[in-house]
């Protein structure tokens, strides 16, 4: 037997917390943090009673009979249905006897809707007869090589042929041939022969992310799946169509033929790829991850996931890994042991700290940590390095006290919120399922979006309203919005009939708001990474005056929003509070002195690096040559600090340049928790070992050790128990909690701060999760199969947390137990900034173009870049500008172009786009062969640059 | 009785020279219908329609003022006309397109009128370059004369048409297929419920969808009064019936006769219409209203041709396409190119129609070329009933349209009727007739 089942089996033990499987009895939740919001009591018009095979269930007036079926646990077959998308009725493997005024009639149960008093049989003989007679139509011209097909095990045609089909073939024909397979895109492969021609993979491509690059084509039973002419699916979202392929027709490239379902390891984690946090299922075999599968988290992902969080895991690639322990010898990194690269690092940092005290030392980066490492991270800078100087973003994000301080939204709640105002962020390359979400909320809800950005995006094709605002003026088109009186003029580029309908949008939304949810909700983000953040600071304090506004934070990178909230900047601290109003708190609570005064940003840092004036710096998976937007600047910092210790998964650039590198454990090799862009907290599972490598908490403690502080940590189960006791910001949320019924859908923290339930659980639907549940359904004894269907978990909410009193940490018993500090407030909103006349504008010369930088998703990163599938997928740097400023240039479309700056110059294609506003040149963030942080100063509040027609000038 | 004389309504130009054109058609009293009917009410026209209880002439046989009446209210209201015309051996529509496309646009102004609507389409079959141009230029000189666009006769009342050529595929002539195709979609047909345009049409808007031959009555309707209409025919089938006759007879071709006052004798023995069957053959078997319809025998020759009396044996009127097949025709050949037709067509949306038809394909295959097992009688009507649960008429179905359902009748008819002839094919090991005059393999399109 494999080991999923040994791990299906142990998650029933709350005594062993590692691993976490989504299928387990639901534990004993704790009081203190669940059962809220009263289980909906069905009222009596919205339900109906039906007669499913002879029983009486109730079903809600107006839902599909599949779903009404399902609910009562009556499964029905299946393959073109699917939850997330609107039903079709073609296959028609789903048809079931309803008894009729007129005799009794075959109908999809996934196109009719119950009405009250039906009668329908699922299992009649005239059903049978129907669903037997398509499966074995199913099967005509299906291959049957169910042995090498990568489907084998898991497959919906496999597995409701053995319970629905004929027994043996009554056809002697020859079944149609194709070539096969043929690669749809760079990723996916298709096989026409297995194709059943449900049409999900179209369906999905059109209706969901809104690609519709795969269609069906010819008739009878020649019709095929296909792509266009000369146009690959290249989707965000393709590998979800390989996930949802109820038939081995779509397989992707990367786990072609690597594993039999049987023989995988499993466990359900979040996806840490950005910041959105998907709920995934991670498998493995031999101790290597081959393939996730996204889960259906109703307040999350809905069982999607994007490309680069599907298959950017760990072992796609080894590529640039650190495995061992390394150690600088001239100008070489050598292998070392544990042993010796600690106390080497533990030495340079103690020599910095002996020469310039805690300012001298910094750490940078946190976004790859768990919650557990971030924590701890934060506590060894305060405590064992005597610094404040730790920033987990890059100087490509947002002020931490913005991001922290404002009101927050949760994505069901932007979803369901009449007005979404999307400011800055392109967010179908950095968020990519909250572009999946927010599509969704436009098209099928009643949500309107409004773009304030200097750029199309992804989303601007579902904008009611654009702004397409002059780069730098964000605050000033943020006032116009507004203000109380109307603008008479254009403001920021943006004419007056634009504001207006903006000023509309935001009033009808006051008027259409529930009483619970937001009424606005505003995606903030950095606009360009080629401006500083000040504009965008400004303008999300200016939209919180908004009524009824909340906010989602863009932030992308990973966890970074778990590391901000456990103090990974300056000036904050562990549960969202701040440095000045909490010290005097966990100084008692880590008896240990804090830093005096907030520390610095990663600009401050590296600035100050390059002054000489930072003796050891630590990179916490980070890599300020690639991410940090002034690549100049970056290197003079890694360049101008001491020593430098590196902790990290991969040999990026900055590694390269350390004199210690400690390897990390990436995201499948060790557990802990996550915090999404909403605060939502969910455990993640460890499938793999991670061999010599260390979780980022434990190389924490070593080397707080070494520096002769004992931090006393030894499970991320013990440090989290740590921070739900300590932080005013995670009380109630134990991990019983985080593992109990609510694992699947994690916990917004504040809890009962937004109003936020965790009720609906989906049910466990095996044609939406195929490749999970038929593994499941192998494995797990019906019992557990029921989980989430009914019960307490299902149908309760969180509850607020009683506020604990100042005594509560009672086991606390320091000498100053009895006079223990007050539970500090959490951040609140930022003050509205004052623009510092002092950063320049930069030095725009005669003719110049404002530079404007966003991420795409297939980037120069190391996540793509050191995937063997992924690497290719980055598109060449071009520039983009409107078709007048080219003409100008006397430019062609696909000509090089030289893009130079007071710091640098690039050699790029140019493409004109219409709409992309004039004066502006877009760039996308360092492609492969176009390094954009090597034209911006860092240091200015805009960045020009000036184009030249030609190469390489 | 002499055939040749009796009522013509829509077909009443058709020999006139240069029919298709405006002078032609005005001078033989054309765009008069309009011009009154725009002196009447939507109301009173609807009334009148009701009156003529015209049966939608497309196949199925709706009740045209019924349908109209049908329509949600609700704006814009968009009329399609259906010149998808597209089954073997029907082509009624064809020649009304082609000899008279004033009558047809005239008639469809009418209905617009009458339901309100600002814009109608006129779907075409690809394949009829001919009527497509035709048409086209009749709409030209339509709009030109003032019958169409804006303040139609100088009323208040403005309607655009246009002419859409359909790109080839037989399944758009189902009419929610044809509104899918018509908004650029793969031509699928749609799932029921919502069960008529009337109520979602195109573009979610409530449309009226009428055949070719039914609009084209409107206009002597709107002259003659529904009343003059009803009292030809007989029952439900009121008015007169274009028929298109094919298949093994002297004289085929288009007529039309007064609905119900025929029998199957009289079309094809009669010598002003069929006039026997070629070569003086015996009759074999009768295909009595399209290729979808359930066979008939000799025995069923004084049966009239209307609806009722056509489903009271067991079969439908259809759209109004009968074929005589004579003694020398292969019954296991015959079915095959049936289902070879609609499998062919089938869109391959659902599941029974795609797979199930061409698997029946090759099991009719196998059995003519001499490869056929006696079991293969019973998978046949087995792989039928899964198509169409019952093989019974008017037929259930697992399919979301009646295409796939439209393959058992020739099936098990001609099972029922001609076993033993199947069972020849089988022991035999060859089809016990000569071959085709045409080549018995056709290429795979």
């Amino acid at each position: 037997m494999s080991e999923t089942n040994s791990a299906v089996s142990q998650v029933a033990d709350p005594a062993d917390p590692g691993v976490v499987v989504h299928l387990r009895k639901p534990p004993v939740v704790t009081a203190s943090a669940v059962g809220t919001a009263p289980p909906r009591t069905p009222s009596a018009s919205d339900t109906v009673t039906v007669t499913i095979d002879g029983r009486q269930v109730q079903a809600k007036a107006g839902e599909w009979i599949i779903d009404a079926a399902d609910q009562a646990g009556v499964y029905i077959p299946r393959f073109c249905y699917h939850p997330r998308m609107k039903p079709v009725g073609m296959c028609r493997m789903c048809l079931v006897e309803v008894e009729g005024p007129r005799g009794s009639t075959l109908m999809p149960a996934c196109f009719n809707p119950v009405s009250d008093g039906m009668t329908l049989h699922t299992r009649s003989p005239k059903a049978l007869k129907a669903q037997e007679g398509v499966l074995e139509f199913l099967l005509v011209n299906h291959p049957l090589d169910c042995p090498v097909c990568d489907k084998g095990g898991e497959c919906p045609l496999q597995d409701q042929t053995l319970t629905y089909g004929p027994g043996e073939t009554r056809f002697v024909e020859e079944k149609r041939h194709w070539d096969k397979p043929i690669a749809i895109s760079e990723l996916v492969y298709l096989d026409r022969e297995r194709c059943i021609q449900c049409g999900r993979c179209v369906r999905f491509a059109d209706e969901v992310a809104g690609d519709a690059l795969i269609d069906f084509a010819e008739r009878g039973d020649r019709t095929e799946v296909a792509v266009f002419p000369d146009s690959p699916y290249s989707s965000y979202f393709s590998g979800n169509v390989v996930q949802i392929c109820p038939v081995g027709a779509l397989t992707s490239k990367p786990y072609r033929f690597k594993a039999r379902p049987w023989d995988l390891e499993q466990v359900e984690t979040t996806c840490t790829s950005c910041a959105v946090g998907c709920r995934t299922v991670v498998q493995a075999t031999q101790g290597q991850v081959t393939r996730l599968i996204g889960v259906d988290s109703d307040p999350v992902n809905w069982g999607w996931l994007c490309d680069k969080g599907r298959f950017s895991y760990p072992d796609a690639s080894d590529a640039g890994r650190v495995s061992v322990p390394m150690i600088r010898e001239g100008d070489e990194l050598v292998e070392s042991t544990w042993a010796e690269a600690i106390a080497k690092a533990a030495s340079g940092i103690s020599a910095a700290l002996r020469f310039g005290g805690g300012s001298s030392v910094g750490v940078i980066g946190g976004a790859r940590l768990t919650n557990e490492d971030a924590y701890v991270w934060s506590k060894f800078a305060r405590v064992a390095l005597g610094t404040d100087n730790v920033d987990a973003q890059l100087g490509d994000g947002l002020p931490a006290q913005t991001v922290l301080g404002l009101p927050r939204a949760t994505i069901d709640q932007a979803a369901a919120a009449p007005l979404v105002i999307t400011v800055g962020s392109d967010v179908k390359d950095e968020l990519p399922v909250l572009y999946i979400r927010l599509r969704h909320a436009v098209l099928e809800g009643a949500t309107q979006l409004v773009e304030l950005n200097t750029t199309p995006t992804g989303l601007s094709p579902y904008a009611a309203d654009t702004a397409r605002y002059k780069p730098g003026e964000l605050a000033a088109l943020a006032v116009a919005i507004t203000s109380k009186s109307e603008p008479t003029g254009p403001v920021a580029g943006v004419d007056a009939s634009t504001i207006a309908s903006i000023r509309g949008h935001i009033s009808r939304a006051g008027r259409e708001a529930g009483p619970s949810g937001p009424a606005v909700v505003v995606l903030i983000a950095r606009p360009s990474l080629a401006e500083n953040d000040e504009q965008v600071a400004t303008a999300a304090r200016i939209l919180a005056e908004i009524p009824g506004v909340a906010f989602l934070s863009g932030l992308r990178r990973g966890n970074i929003h778990g590391a901000l909230d456990m103090g990974m900047a300056p000036g904050i601290l562990p549960g969202r509070v701040a440095l000045d109003t909490a010290r005097s708190y966990y100084e008692h609570h880590w008896a240990a002195e804090l830093p005096a005064e907030a520390g610095l940003d990663t600009s401050g840092m590296l600035v100050d690096a390059a002054r000489g004036h930072i003796g050891a710096l630590v990179l916490l998976g980070s890599d300020p040559l690639v991410d940090f937007p002034d690549a100049d600047g970056a290197l003079r910092g890694l360049v101008g600090a001491r020593f430098v210790v590196a902790v990290d998964t991969h040999l990026n650039e900055s590694v390269r340049r350390a004199d210690v590198v400690l390897p990390a454990a990436p995201w499948s090799q060790r557990r802990g928790t996550f915090t999404n862009l909403e605060g939502r907290v969910s455990w993640l599972g460890q499938v793999t070992s991670p061999g010599s490598a260390w979780p980022e908490w434990m190389i924490a403690v070593e080397l707080a050790a070494r520096l002769g502080v004992d931090l006393g940590y030894e499970s991320p189960e013990g440090i989290w128990a740590e921070i739900e006791k300590l932080s005013p910001l995670h009380r109630g949320v134990t991990h019983e909690v985080l593992s109990g019924p609510y694992g699947r859908d994690g916990v917004v923290v504040p809890v009962g701060a937004s109003g936020h339930s965790t009720a609906a659980v989906r049910p466990l639907d095996p044609m939406a999760d195929p490749g999970i549940s038929s593994a499941e359904r192998h494995k797990v004894a019906a019992s557990s199969l029921s989980y989430g269907r009914a019960g307490a978990g299902s149908s309760s909410a969180m509850k607020p947390a009683q506020p604990r009193t100042a005594q509560a940490p009672a086991s606390d018993s320091g000498p100053d137990a009895q006079v223990e500090p007050a539970t500090p407030p959490l951040v609140g909103l930022p003050p509205v900034p004052v623009p510092s006349p002092s950063k320049p504008a930069g030095s725009a010369v005669g003719g110049a173009l404002t530079l404007v930088t966003r991420r795409k998703m297939w980037d120069g990163g190391t996540a793509v870049q050191s995937s063997t599938y992924l690497s290719g997928l980055a598109p060449p740097p071009v520039l983009v500008a409107n078709p007048a400023e080219l003409a100008a240039l006397g430019v062609a479309e696909g000509e090089k172009v030289t893009v130079s700056s007071a710091k640098g110059s690039l050699t790029v294609a140019a493409s004109a786009d219409a709409g992309v506003a004039r004066g502006i040149a877009v760039i996308a963030w360092n492609l492969p062969g176009g390094r954009v942080g090597e034209l911006i100063d860092a240091g200015d509040r805009l960045n020009f640059v000036s184009v030249e027609p030609g190469g390489d000038k | 009785m002499t055939f040749g004389e009796s009522t013509r309504i829509v077909t009443a130009r058709l020999h006139n020279e240069r029919s298709w054109t405006i002078s032609s058609y005005l001078a033989a009293g054309g765009y008069q219908g309009l011009r009154k009917a725009l002196t009447m009410t939507p109301k009173e026209i609807h009334d009148q329609v009701n009156t003529a209880n015209i049966l939608g002439r497309g196949g199925a046989g709706f009740e045209a003022g019924r349908k109209w009446g049908m329509l949600r209210q609700a704006q814009p209201v968009y009329l399609t006309i259906n010149g998808d015309e597209s089954e073997p051996a029907t082509f009624k529509d064809h020649a009304l397109i082609e000899g008279d496309p004033h009558q047809l646009i005239e008639g469809a102004v009418i209905a617009a009128y009458v339901i309100g609507a600002a814009q109608v389409f006129i779907f075409v079959r690809g394949e009829f370059p001919l009527a497509i141009e035709r048409l086209q230029a009749a709409l030209n000189e339509a709009y030109d004369y003032g019958a169409v666009g804006a303040n139609i006769f100088a009323s208040s009342f403005s309607v655009d048409v246009v002419v859409h050529p359909g790109a080839g595929a037989y399944i758009c002539g189902e009419e929610t297929a044809l509104l899918e195709s018509l908004e650029g979609k793969r031509g699928y047909p749609r799932i029921k419920p919502p069960f008529f345009p009337a109520v979602m049409g195109l573009y979610g808007a409530p449309t009226i969808v009428n055949n070719v031959e039914t609009v084209s009555n409107l206009p002597w309707v709107v002259i003659n009064g529904g009343d003059n209409f009803a009292a030809l025919g007989e029952g439900r089938s009121k008015g007169t019936k274009l028929l298109a006759l094919a298949g093994h007879v002297k004289r085929p071709g288009n007529y039309e006769l007064e609905w119900a006052k025929v029998t199957f004798r009289d079309l094809i023995f009669d010598p002003a219409l069929g006039g026997g069957i070629r070569d003086d053959n015996e009759l074999k078997a009768i295909i009595p209203g399209g290729v979808s319809s359930p066979w008939i025998g000799p025995e069923h020759l004084d049966v009239s041709l209307s609806n009722e009396a056509i489903a009271g044996i067991g079969s439908m009127a259809g759209s109004g396409s009968v074929i005589p097949m004579d003694h020398t025709t292969c019954m296991v050949r015959a079915a095959w190119r049936i289902v070879r037709f609609f499998h062919r067509e089938s869109c391959g949306q659902c599941t029974p129609c795609r797979e199930g038809g061409g698997w029946l394909e090759k099991i009719l295959e196998r059995i003519e070329m001499g490869q056929g097992r006696e079991s293969d009688l019973d998978l046949l009507m087995d792989v039928c009933d899964n198509i169409s649960p019952g093989v019974s008429w008017p037929p259930a179905q697992t399919t979301i349209c009646v295409l796939g359902p439209s393959m058992p009748p020739s099936i098990a008819s001609g099972l029922a009727r001609f076993r033993d002839e199947y069972l020849a094919h089988i022991r035999e090991g060859r089809c016990p007739f000569p071959p085709d005059r045409l080549p018995r393999r056709l290429a795979r399109v």
